[in-house]
């Protein structure tokens, strides 16, 4: 063998660690994509994220009087959570840029109480972006004690620079989706 | 190419000039710990041999099962082979999950990416360029040895529960939530345990790659003296070492959320399953090139000494590869056009796509370009690479169709997808190995293999693969889907043509085995530098099989080369 000079094991080292050095912050990227591709959904609807819009935001959108959209409501529950839950109106016709009122239904059909988070979803999904929703049960964890019924709100706007996109302008009817998870315990 | 006059040589004979130095160790210590890069990269070609005989004997499982429409033989599987009491008929469905998923993982990570890299990559990387060995050989060692680990873990879980059945019917893609809560049981968690042993073997791979190729190479061999077979493991072990880490935090999230309560994929839980997709096709579009670039390098070497010419355009050659792998890291979502993305996104990635057919056509017409008017012999090498040429580009041409986000609408998870990546790797990779194999064998074992049975095995294999394949296009077109045992009858023809398609080829794969064994008992002794005047590269200044330790005197690269 020849002898390899100190020099040498020291630029072995040093390209060994660099390239280590990658791997280990490729792989923290992998885990910093979690945060980035929520936050990159929130902004721009991907994936059927819906907005979250503030109550000046809604109050300062021009409301296009004569202009509607449909909107359909959808509810799931996850297989092993015993509720019931529905829209209390399946659909129900909105004037674009107006704030309007939904209203669910859950009932909690066992002896114990339950706690439960809904997640949401639009479709089609290139119209999440211009649905924004003021308040939403969904924000929050929902607690029902045993047999327990309520109706719980939803207050949305359609953002009316739908109007103005290619890609949905022959959107009629908008669907908001509802699934019922229990809410992993804290 | 470095061409090597021999006067350019200080000491090139080291075979001879240092007998007294070329001891081995003993048989345990020789392949157990071994720290040669050259025994390490044998044991790499033993085990992907052996690990593509079972994916391919599970392929045949998979085959017969498709030949006819219904279900004929996956009980007889899951009693005969796996060992199963009493399976129902679920469970004997969900064995077909398991046969596709075995067979994808072990032919990806278990056998091309340990042939390409650490076979031949160990064995000629460091005799390229004029180096002892590999930077670290004891980190060597343990790459090699994980890979074996997790080659046991994928071996084991057919065997455990995985939800449905025993085994993990996941698929090779391992998307969340069947790969979560869609599949309770420890199979699943065997299954992801193998790619994070492998995976952790690759990574520690590139990184001696990397630093060997950086830090030994002889004096004189600039980066852009290298072979290109050499540029080309350096571009794989780059693509390695930043796409599988990404790899590795997904299915580690896919652990810790089937075992440890987290939701990174759960939207109970405010995750999101798509984001595997986009977290696995990060690491998979450059796994795709990871598997064929090694190949690519090969092909050249084999194109040039074969025409007895440089490769036509060297420094193109090498850039191109360059690009395919820069490129690659930024069209991953052309794998997920069905997943609601917005024509925007599409259009992007469709145009990204595309971009890396220019880099692909620069390498295809290079080889074409230095075979014109190249005094070509037609040695096995050369039959296998040209097979490769045409293999590859077919393939290349389905992938450019797809990555129309419109059509790909039609044809995602059809049988037309199969058809285009088996062109690409069964048909691309694997070729490209058995030229390497072919150009390289007598080389390492110091035997002749039967060039006749070298050719022979290419008629009957390309025959073969092409019948198996080539169908798979029509059936796509018609609309297919992949991964379910049983079919409509309307695709029963093609379906039978590609089974008997998979006879043919594996009759080519006992012609292979034959012809090992051939050249071990009967097999002539090879020269120095069997190939003759077109084979300029170091390893051919060497005896076959070079001595266990080479280059004790450094090789000097003269500046006359030409390329
Ligand atoms: C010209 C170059 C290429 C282009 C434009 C291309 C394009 C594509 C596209 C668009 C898909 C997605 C199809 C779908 O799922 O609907 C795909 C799938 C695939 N390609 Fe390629 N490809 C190219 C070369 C390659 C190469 C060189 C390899 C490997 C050596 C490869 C391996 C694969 C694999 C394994 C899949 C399927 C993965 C899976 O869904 O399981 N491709 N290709
Ligand atoms: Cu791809």
């Amino acid at each position: 063998m020849t002898a390899t000079s100190p020099t040498q094991a020291n630029g072995k080292m040093r390209t060994g660690m660099a390239a280590l050095a990658f791997a280990a912050g490729m792989l923290m990227m992998g885990y910093a994509a979690v945060p980035l591709y929520r936050a990159f959904c929130q902004a721009t609807g991907y994936g059927g994220t819906p907005r979250r819009a503030s109550e000046a935001e809604a109050g300062g959108t021009r409301v296009l009087t004569g202009k509607t959209m449909s909107i359909r409501f959808d509810s799931n529950v996850d297989a092993d959570m015993q509720w019931s839950f529905h829209p209390v109106q399946t659909t129900q016709t909105v004037t674009i840029g107006q704030r309007s009122l939904a209203l669910f239904e859950a009932e909690n059909l066992t002896d114990h109480t339950i706690t439960g988070q809904a997640s949401y979803n639009i479709s089609p999904q290139e119209t999440a972006s211009y649905f924004n929703k003021v308040q939403c049960f969904c924000f929050t964890r929902q607690t029902l004690k045993p047999h327990e019924k309520v109706r719980m709100p939803v207050i949305f706007f359609v953002d009316p620079k739908i109007l103005g996109d290619k890609d949905v302008q022959d959107v009629r009817q908008i669907t908001l989706s509802y699934t019922f998870h229990i809410a992993p315990k804290a | 190419m470095a061409s090597i006059p021999h006067d350019d040589f200080l000491a090139h004979d080291d075979g001879h000039s240092h007998h007294d130095h070329d001891h081995k160790p003993g048989f345990f210590a020789r392949w157990f710990m071994s720290t040669n890069h050259k025994d390490i990269g044998t044991l790499y070609l033993i085990f992907a041999i052996c690990a593509g005989l079972i994916g391919g004997a599970i392929s045949g499982m998979m085959r017969a099962e498709l030949a006819h429409p219904g279900i004929q033989y996956l009980g007889f599987f899951a009693t005969h082979i796996f060992g199963q009491t009493n399976p129902s008929f679920d469970q004997t469905l969900h064995l077909w999950n398991v046969l596709i998923t075995a067979h994808g993982l072990i032919m990806v990570f278990f056998m091309v990416m340990p042939a390409m890299i650490g076979g031949f990559g160990n064995w000629f990387v460091p005799l390229m360029i004029g180096a002892p060995d590999m930077a670290f050989p004891r980190m060597n060692n343990i790459s090699f040895w994980l890979t074996v680990a997790g080659f046991c873990s994928l071996m084991i879980s057919p065997f455990m529960p995985g939800g449905t059945g025993n085994g993990a019917g996941i698929g090779w893609t391992a998307y969340a939530p069947l790969s979560t809560t869609g599949s309770p049981g420890p199979a699943v968690d065997f299954a992801i345990f193998s790619l994070h042993l492998a995976g952790a073997g690759s990574i520690m791979g590139a990184i001696n790659f990397i630093t060997t190729i950086f830090n030994m190479r002889a004096p004189g061999m600039t980066l852009h003296k290298m072979p290109l077979f050499v540029w080309s493991v350096l571009v794989t072990a780059f693509l390695l070492l930043l796409a599988l880490p990404v790899l590795a935090a997904a299915i580690t999230m896919l652990i810790t959320d089937r075992n440890f309560h987290t939701t990174f994929f759960d939207p109970a839980g405010g995750g999101d399953p798509i984001l595997f997709q986009h977290l696995f096709w990060f690491f998979g579009h450059p796994e795709v090139y990871i598997m064929i670039l090694p190949g690519f390098g090969m092909i050249s070497q084999i194109v040039s000494t074969f025409s007895k010419k440089p490769v036509f355009g060297y420094l193109g050659m090498a850039y191109a590869m360059v690009a395919i792998g820069v490129v690659g890291f930024v069209v991953w979502a052309h794998h997920m056009y069905t997943t609601g993305l917005s024509e925007d996104v599409k259009m992007y990635f469709t145009t990204a796509t595309m971009i890396i057919a220019v880099p692909t056509g620069i390498k295809i017409f290079s080889w074409i370009a230095t075979m014109w008017g190249g005094s070509i012999s037609f040695k096995s090498p050369m039959v296998w690479a040209m097979g490769f040429i045409f293999l590859f580009t077919v393939g290349g041409v389905t992938g450019v169709v797809l990555a129309n986000g419109g059509i790909d609408d039609n044809l995602q998870d059809t049988y037309y997808v199969v058809g285009h990546f088996h062109y690409v790797l069964s048909l691309g990779a694997v070729t490209s190995l058995f030229a390497g194999f072919y150009y390289w064998f007598p080389k390492m074992s110091g035997r002749w293999h039967s060039e006749l049975l070298a050719h022979v095995h290419f008629w009957v294999f390309f025959i073969g693969v092409n019948m198996v394949f080539f169908p798979m296009h029509f059936l796509g077109m018609q609309g297919m889907p992949r991964r379910y045992p049983d079919y409509a009858p309307a695709f029963e023809k093609w379906n039978h043509l590609s089974t008997v398609g998979y006879m043919v080829m594996s009759v080519s794969i006992v012609i292979f085995l034959i012809n090992i064994a051939y050249a071990f008992i009967a097999g002539k002794k090879a020269a120095g530098n069997y190939w003759g005047e077109g084979a300029t590269t170091l390893e051919w200044t060497l005896s076959s099989p070079p001595p266990f330790h080479q280059f004790e005197t450094l090789p000097v690269i003269g500046d006359d080369h030409h390329h």
